[in-house]
């Protein structure tokens, strides 16, 4: 066989997804049965009531409303209809903003911790008992502290992206080979120096898989806490829908994050692979 | 016969012993000089292990010292005092004037496993102790010094390959290089060559010597292996095995300084030489231990020169070249 197994796996991806969709057709093409009724009162109970149609869109519906997002995701037409990139752009600009807060935190943060036993040991509890907090829990406090649902939204970005990279950082720094630190003593490095040139890239790559859990768990509750906060962003966007009982729209905006989501990730990916040496 | 002939103790008689002191070697005698130094380490129930304890002995400058004995006696501890990684428990250790009191540029260390960074270049990782010795030199001058380092160790051409491209000898020699490339006043090696294929070694040992005969280097190498002492050291420093460990003599190496590896074996005084190592590693690194002989002065460690046969007498005085081939 010459053909090359990436080659074979997507032939099978495609047609698992082939089968997926012509499923989902067949499932949402069929009639239920309809009952004469009143007609006003048929008006009330909508399409599915009076046609036997189903509500649930098929994949040729969905496809045409990603179609229609794609060709003008930038409009605007007032607060409850904003398009589809513009609700994703807010969306990514809070979560570059709390991240970048965390990231900011968390490294130096990290490095004392790996460096100093002593401090490792002292902030041992606090992180300990914050860390399992879901990030949502915070959100009250936020808002009453903050007093504003925007900023809310990015601090509780910026809590639930800094646990894994602190806790990833301090393992990483700690975990520096003591050959190299002692390369570095007998060279008489200075301690700024020796943990920019020696610490720091021996931790890069566990500091870039920290961050790479981080920016997944961002994204996740990012759609959450736009579910709470509402305004704009993609959380809202799906809500908003929901309410709107437009589950194609629903549907549109789930693949689209689990794109975005991917694309974070693997820009991460690309990141740790640079940093990351072979022994 | 040679190898049979017994050594003859210089500290045994006045006259060395005298030389030995403290008050009349000049100070070219005493370039590094331990004075009294012990290791512990706390153990369980409170107690605490003693590895060595008042441990005396001084190194001259340009001299080539290797240190022998078996695991667990010390030598790592000794070697990482001297480099200032790691601090007695008890004692002082002086060098070229100066109490050590952690580490510094003028005393290099060649690590075990090479110890490279392994996101540097060759060069990079070089150029990283030739910047940390001169901090205000230009990029310009630091490269030619680790360029010039790296081919001393004969790697020209491999400045940009990284440490993960390198074979376990490549690797040493940049280990080597670097060490180099800082122009310490001391060499402090732990067993550099332990994890290289024989062959490697060789070449290595060669290299090394070479170098370390070329620039007067003065140096304090680890090893367990009794022929890299005898080709490389000027003075081979024996001692019992640990705990407790103590200094049980220093032998001084007959063999001229012009030496040539492969035809070591038939110098004169090689195989008296080697037997005494041999004979203390397997035996009196342990009954040592238990008893030192009468008048054992830990301060004074014996220094010890064995005694020629007469057929190595004759070669040596007729000042015949050391190895056949030369």
């Amino acid at each position: 066989m010459a053909t090359s197994l990436s080659l074979r796996a997507g032939l099978v991806s495609l047609g698992l997804l082939l089968a997926f969709l012509l499923t989902w057709q067949i499932a949402v093409s069929g009639t239920g049965k309809t009952e004469a009724m009143d007609p006003e009162y048929a008006a009330l109970m909508g399409a599915s009531a009076t046609t036997g149609k189903s509500a649930m869109p098929g994949p040729l519906d969905v496809g045409a409303t990603m179609w229609k997002h794609l060709k003008d995701p930038f409009y605007d037409w007032g607060p409850n209809d904003k398009g589809l990139g513009i609700q994703l752009a807010y969306s990514i600009g809070r979560v570059a903003l709390g991240y970048g807060l965390a990231v900011i935190v968390a490294i130096p943060i990290g490095f004392l911790i790996g460096m100093s036993p002593l401090m490792g040991r002292a902030l041992d509890p606090f992180i300990q008992l914050l860390k399992p907090v879901s990030p949502l829990a915070w959100m009250p406090l936020a808002l009453y502290t903050i007093k504003d649902s925007g900023l809310s939204a990015i601090f509780v970005i910026f809590i639930c992206s800094l646990w894994p990279m602190l806790i990833n950082t301090a393992f990483g720094v700690a975990g520096t080979r003591r050959e190299w630190l002692n390369v570095a003593r007998t060279l008489e490095v200075g301690p700024f120096r020796r943990a920019v040139t020696v610490i720091l890239p021996a931790a890069a790559p566990t500091i870039l898989t920290g961050m790479r859990i981080s920016i997944g768990i961002a994204w996740l509750v990012i759609v959450a806490a736009e579910m709470l906060v509402g305004g704009t962003g993609i959380g809202y966007f799906v809500w908003n829908e929901w309410n709107n009982l437009s589950i194609t729209n629903v549907i549109t905006s789930i693949l689209v994050i689990g794109l975005v989501g991917m694309i974070l990730d693997q820009l991460l990916a690309q990141a740790q692979r640079l940093v990351t040496f072979p022994e | 016969m040679t190898a049979l002939l017994p050594f003859r103790s210089k500290s045994s008689d006045k006259t060395g012993d005298a030389r030995m002191s403290s008050q009349t070697m000049p100070s070219s005698e005493k370039f590094i000089s331990i004075e009294g130094i012990a290791r512990r380490y706390p153990a369980p129930g409170g107690k605490s292990t003693t590895v060595f304890e008042n441990l005396w002995l001084p190194m001259r400058r340009g001299e080539f010292v290797c240190m022998i004995g078996h695991s667990g006696c010390g030598k790592t501890t000794v070697l990482n005092i001297l480099a200032g990684l790691e601090a007695p428990s008890e004692g002082v250790v002086i060098a070229d004037g100066q109490a050590i009191e952690g580490t510094s540029l003028d005393r290099a260390v060649i690590f075990q496993g090479h110890a490279l960074l392994p996101w540097r270049t060759v060069l990079g990782n070089v150029a990283y102790a030739v910047a940390s010795r001169w901090r205000k030199a230009p990029r310009a001058e630091v490269e030619a010094r680790a360029r010039k380092a790296i081919s001393t160790v004969g790697l020209a051409g491999s400045e940009h390959k990284r440490p993960s491209e390198l074979s376990g000898g490549m690797k040493q020699r940049v280990g080597i290089a670097r060490a180099l490339a800082i122009e310490p006043k001391i060499l402090l090696m732990d067993e550099p060559f332990s994890a290289l294929d024989a062959l490697t070694r060789g070449t290595l040992q060669d290299e090394v010597r070479r170098i370390c005969v070329e620039t007067g280097q003065t140096v304090f190498m680890i090893t367990h292996d009794v022929d890299e002492s005898i080709y490389l050291a000027d003075r081979i420093v024996l001692m019992t095995n640990g705990p407790q460990a103590k200094v049980a003599e220093i032998v001084e190496n007959p063999l001229p300084k012009v030496r040539d590896r492969t035809q070591l074996h038939h110098a004169p005084g090689y195989y008296a030489l080697r037997n005494h190592l041999m004979d203390f590693l397997v035996s009196r690194s342990k009954t040592l231990r238990d008893a030192m002989p009468a008048g054992y002065d830990q301060r004074h460690p014996p220094v010890i020169r064995p005694s020629l046969s007469e057929a190595d007498a004759t070669a040596l005085s007729a000042d015949a070249p050391p190895a056949r081939r030369a």
